[in-house]
């Protein structure tokens, strides 16, 4: 276990630095932006699944009274190349063609034009005015449907992989990797477990809504102001679709109101910059829930099949996958990361997996918290829990004896360093929850989750204020508390009290470079960077004492917010606070200000262990959540109270998942579901308390040992819940959502009613 | 483009001349109690112009009367008022559940029944209760006042006998005798902020003997409008309420059902659970009626 540090900071919870902002309601969100002589723009979007876009004509919603200009696909360069950056990949072209249709349609819900007029009433009149004539084709809705002989192309243009000596597909890519001798291995086994799983779209369900500002100036630059993950990115995404350098646009964070990786991509921003360019005002969009669900995010629906074999005694010889992503409308499904985190918590000398990602006519699919894992993972673990059961071993017990460690080769390639999958068993196996025996009726599920967590590159400024108060700056907006974080490892750092450090997210203009905050990055990541740019002002303030007391900086020690002279330095001299140096600091060379920018290796890979107590009403189908406990290693937990809430979170975005959320779409390819009524996510009455316990397994890539917490905690609830639920009923439903219609429908195929 | 219009009227004939005059210039007009429906559908659903009529200024659609023979619940009185109306609570728990189920507490503070009444939704939670508990429509209108029963009040989806020229005043229930009960379930996917799949309510008279003599069962959700059902009541009286009279009264619901398949359920899933709200229901108010 971890071994035990003196942290002063590091590891309490106190109160976030956004919080009463946020509270108060005095924060600003990306909606809340207002300026003079605003417009409010608005999109058309197309009312088919699929089509081909003869011809659009905004002319006369130009004529309209109060519209001041409708644009479309014409609009914008043609012809992009390249690929981008991102958590989510793709090329140029793409991103361009999903901001707003050139030729074909390729969602309900797809950009087709856009308006921008005095007010929303009147931008929405005026889309009705704009004239589309399409060629309705058949819309493709599922993997299935995708992948069968003959099937409806939805890019003509589309090879597998890109080999163009095949035919065209509506597979981008198939994804193999596989050790060992597997058929072998399979024919070693005592005993074969084999299951088919489905998952449905899910929603990333953030609470507000996409919302942009954008203002363009006569000298040919903008200024966006817009709610996102990642300003930077925004950047780049949004210079690359309007075919202009990056130092020609400025982005500015608002506060951000949830994002759970569908916020790392963009929508409104190139469509609100070109509106402004003709316009001349600045334009203001803001979606509508509708047109949240309708065209953003989702993550993929899957359907895969897993195939495991083990010994008598429980050891696993060979697995196998094959795993189907649905990708919407352009190549992307996470099922890259599928296809790598599926067997991560097991040492696997044998397994294969075959990943699919596939074109459906429903919305491109965006990052959602540990993209592709979730779904992967929910069909291995599922089997697991069935050969426990063929098995007739303790799940926890099966899991330990096949798990990674410390020195396992990955199955996606590198050896792991410290991991903490073997202490999260344990921790289970030991945890109340799980020693309590269930109750009458109850059943109870376990399941382990993953992820693997990311650095790439950021920057950070720290900034002595003549008080000695720190100003911490930094380019990731802040969305699981990581202000409070970054002013967590500041404070440790340089030994001063939390409370007189402050964090600024800063703007494109202000602050270096940083990635996205996705990948579970920020805290491991951009807080390197932090705590870098603190050495460096510890540093320096050596230096200023050591002039100050004319000795040399190497014979100053810096203790406890403190310079002091080292041991065995003869001078009679007092400690020099932070306040004290930087007070002087005009006398002794100026302002003080520490910097750091990397691109962060070593993020360590977060293991989780979650099991959960459920009941199923088996006149209705309705599953009930009686008790869930998250287990998770966080590396060092750097604020203990939001650890504890990205765990929790997960859960419950991860339960509701797994329970009643599903995009339900009609034969056309229009979504039935899209709002919150109807687009079920758990209300908070819906859930028990979830109980936390934080594992420690310190990073030893991290100055303080963290491991990116924010993504693991939804991967494991899925199977959790359909664990449980198998143990309820007797038998297991292998597509989710395990929502009341299809438990009681798979209740009464099961008893014949 | 037409304009908004806000009219309070503080008197039903005044409210009644708004109505009339409207109708005689050809304007839309739309009744507005708590709002908690009609202010959700003017921001999303359907946000043409119209003059709001709102009717909690008069003395009458605010009225709560609960008298030795009858009860009275006027149109605009907020659900919250009468979740605190213990007396109320005691001669109709089930009726005052049902309101108790719609929004939140701040909600409450403006959501009526006789709104979600007039709404004439489907999926209504308070229909059914009301139609259970012998509800009997009081339509102010341009030659006075007339009586529709609940069950009759409605014609459709989101349409009811209302003309263009009335108002809902309020709701007149039979007060219900000595061991008697209500209760209404629905279910929804959620435990709040949710919309029925399925509801049932029933309200039922036992003797001294415990032998139901008079029962009444309408169900939700399943249909275009809410339904009473008269061959589940029948399955009740006469017996004591029991297993099989409960079984009895679920299988009429479920055989009066002829719901549809959408995003909140299919039609085998609806019909099923009706069936069992009903049977739960049914017991809820049997053991209210014996004072258990």
């Amino acid at each position: 276990m971890a071994e035990a540090h003196d942290y002063k900071a590091i590891g309490t919870s106190p109160v976030r630095p956004d919080g009463v902002d946020k509270v108060t309601g005095r924060a600003n969100f990306g909606a809340d932006l207002n300026l003079p002589n605003m417009l409010h723009g608005k999109v058309l979007r197309s009312p088919h699944a699929h089509a081909r876009i003869r011809s659009v004509d905004v002319s006369r919603a130009l004529e309209m009274d109060g519209v001041y200009a409708a644009i479309s696909g014409a609009d914008f360069p043609s012809g992009a190349e390249g690929d981008i950056q991102g958590e989510g990949g793709g090329t140029v072209s793409d991103l361009a063609q999903n901001i707003v249709a050139r030729d074909k349609a390729l969602y309900h819900g797809h950009p087709v034009a856009a308006v921008a007029a005095k007010t929303p009433y009147i931008a929405e009149r005026a889309l009705d005015l704009i004239e589309v004539d399409y060629e309705v084709l058949p819309p493709v809705l599922d993997v299935d449907e995708a992948m069968a002989d003959g099937a409806t192309l939805i890019n003509e243009n589309l090879h597998t992989n890109g080999d163009t000596s095949q035919p065209a597909s509506n597979v981008a890519g198939i994804t193999k990797f596989e050790r060992g001798d597997v058929d072998e291995a399979f024919a070693e086994a005592d005993l074969i477990v084999e299951g088919e799983y489905r998952t449905p779209t899910a929603h990333q369900g953030y609470i507000e809504p996409h919302a942009c500002t954008a203002t363009y100036s006569e000298e040919g630059k903008a200024t966006i102001w817009c709610c996102t993950q990642g300003h930077f990115d925004v950047r780049s995404l949004t210079a690359s679709v309007l075919g202009v350098s990056v130092g020609d646009l400025k982005v500015i964070p608002s506060e951000i109101g949830g994002g759970f990786g569908g916020k790392t991509v963009i929508y409104l921003e190139p469509l609100a910059v070109k509106l402004s360019e003709v316009s001349g005002r600045p334009v203001k969009m803001v979606m509508s829930r509708e047109e949240v669900f309708r065209a953003t995010g989702p993550t993929s629906a899957t359907h895969s099949r897993v195939k495991v074999g083990a010994k008598k005694d429980g050891t696993i010889t060979a697995a196998s996958a094959w795993i189907a992503y649905e990708a919407g409308a352009f190549p992307g499904a996470p099922v890259g990361p599928g296809c790598m985190a599926i067997f991560a918590p097991y040492d696997l000398p044998n397994f294969r997996v075959e990943g699919f990602d596939v074109l459906v006519n429903k919305p491109k699919v965006a990052a959602y918290r540990a993209p592709g894992a979730p779904q992967a993972m929910y069909a291995m673990e599922s089997a697991v829990d069935d050969l426990a059961r063929e098995l007739d071993m303790d799940p926890i017990d099966l899991r330990l004896m096949n798990a990674a460690d410390e020195g396992t080769q990955a199955p996606y390639g590198p050896t792991f360093p410290p991991i903490g999958i073997r202490d999260c068993l344990q921790a289970a196996k030991a945890h109340p929850n799980y020693t309590t025996p269930k109750g009458e009726g109850v059943g109870r599920g376990i399941a382990a989750g993953f992820w693997f967590n990311i650095g790439m590159q950021s920057s950070a400024e720290v900034r002595l204020s003549e008080d000695g108060t720190v100003t911490v700056v930094e380019g990731n907006p802040d969305i699981g508390g990581t202000r409070a974080s970054m002013c967590l490892m500041a404070a440790e750092t340089l030994g001063v009290p939390y409370e007189t450090v402050r964090a600024h997210v800063g703007d494109t203009e202000s602050t270096g470079f940083c990635n996205v905050t996705g990948g579970s990055r920020t805290t491991f990541a951009t807080g390197m960077a932090v705590v870098q740019a603190c050495e460096d002002i510890i540093a320096q303030c050596k230096q200023r004492a050591a002039a100050t007391w004319d000795i040399d900086a190497d014979q100053v020690d810096w203790t406890d917010g403190e310079a002091v002279p080292q041991p065995g330095v003869n001078v009679d001299v007092q400690p020099l606070s932070l306040a004290d140096i930087a007070g002087n600091a005009g006398r002794t060379g100026g302002p003080i200000l520490g910097r750091a920018s990397l691109n962060a290796q070593g993020a360590g890979a977060s293991f989780s262990v979650n099991m959960a107590d459920v009941t199923v009403d088996r006149e209705t189908g309705k599953v009930d959540v009686v008790n869930f406990t998250a287990i998770q290693d966080a590396g060092t937990a750097i604020h203990r109270a939001y650890v504890e809430g990205q765990m929790q979170g997960g859960a419950v975005q991860g339960l509701g998942w797994a329970l009643n959320e599903e995009y339900v779409y009609d034969a056309n390819g229009e979504m039935e579901n899209a709002g919150f009524l109807d687009y079920r996510v758990p209300v908070t009455s819906d859930m028990p308390m979830i109980d936390t316990h934080i594992v420690e397994v310190p990073n030893p890539s991290h100055p303080y040992g963290v491991r990116g917490v924010g993504e693991t905690p939804i991967v494991a609830p899925l199977s959790v819940a359909a664990n449980a639920v198998r143990d309820a009923l007797g038998f297991r439903i292998p597509d989710l959502p395990l929502s009341p219609p299809n438990v009681l429908a798979a209740i009464d195929d099961r008893e014949g009613a | 483009m037409g304009a908004y219009a806000y009219a309070r009227p503080t008197s039903v004939e005044e409210a009644v001349s708004v109505l009339a005059s409207a109708a005689e210039a050809g304007q839309r007009t739309q009744m507005l109690a708590g709002g908690t429906d009609v202010l959700v559908q003017m921001r999303s659903v359907d946000r043409d112009p119209r003059t709001l009529v709102d009717v909690k200024h008069i003395a009458e659609t605010n009225r709560v009367e609960i008298g030795s023979d009858e009860v009275f619940v006027g149109a605009a009185v907020p659900s919250g008022v009468l979740n605190e109306n213990e007396e109320l609570k005691a001669i109709f728990p089930g009726l005052i559940e049902s309101a108790d189920l719609i929004g939140s507490t701040q909600i409450q503070g403006r959501a009526s029944i006789g709104g979600n009444l007039c709404n004439s939704s489907p999926a209504g939670d308070t229909i059914p209760a009301i139609i259970a508990a012998g509800g009997v429509c009081v339509i102010a209108g341009p030659s006075g006042t007339r009586e529709v029963a609940c069950e009759d009040f409605l014609t459709g989806v989101g349409t009811n006998v209302l003309g263009d020229t009335e108002f809902l005043l309020g709701m007149r229930f039979p007060r219900p005798p000595a061991r008697s009960g209500d209760a209404y379930l629905r279910f929804i996917p959620r435990t709040e902020m949710d919309i029925a799949v399925a509801g049932a309510g029933v309200a039922l008279h036992l003797d001294a003997d415990g032998n139901c003599v008079h029962a009444r069962v309408a169900i939700g959700a399943v249909a275009p409008t809410a339904l009473l059902v008269p061959a589940a009541g029948e399955a009740l009286v006469g017996t004591q309420v029991d297993d099989a009279a409960l079984a009895a009264a679920g299988a009429a619901c479920s055989a009066a059902a002829s719901p549809i398949t959408d995003k909140r359920g299919t039609v085998e899933y609806r019909i099923k659970v009706v069936g069992v709200l009903c049977r739960r229901a049914g017991a809820i108010a049997r053991d209210r009626a014996l004072g258990n």
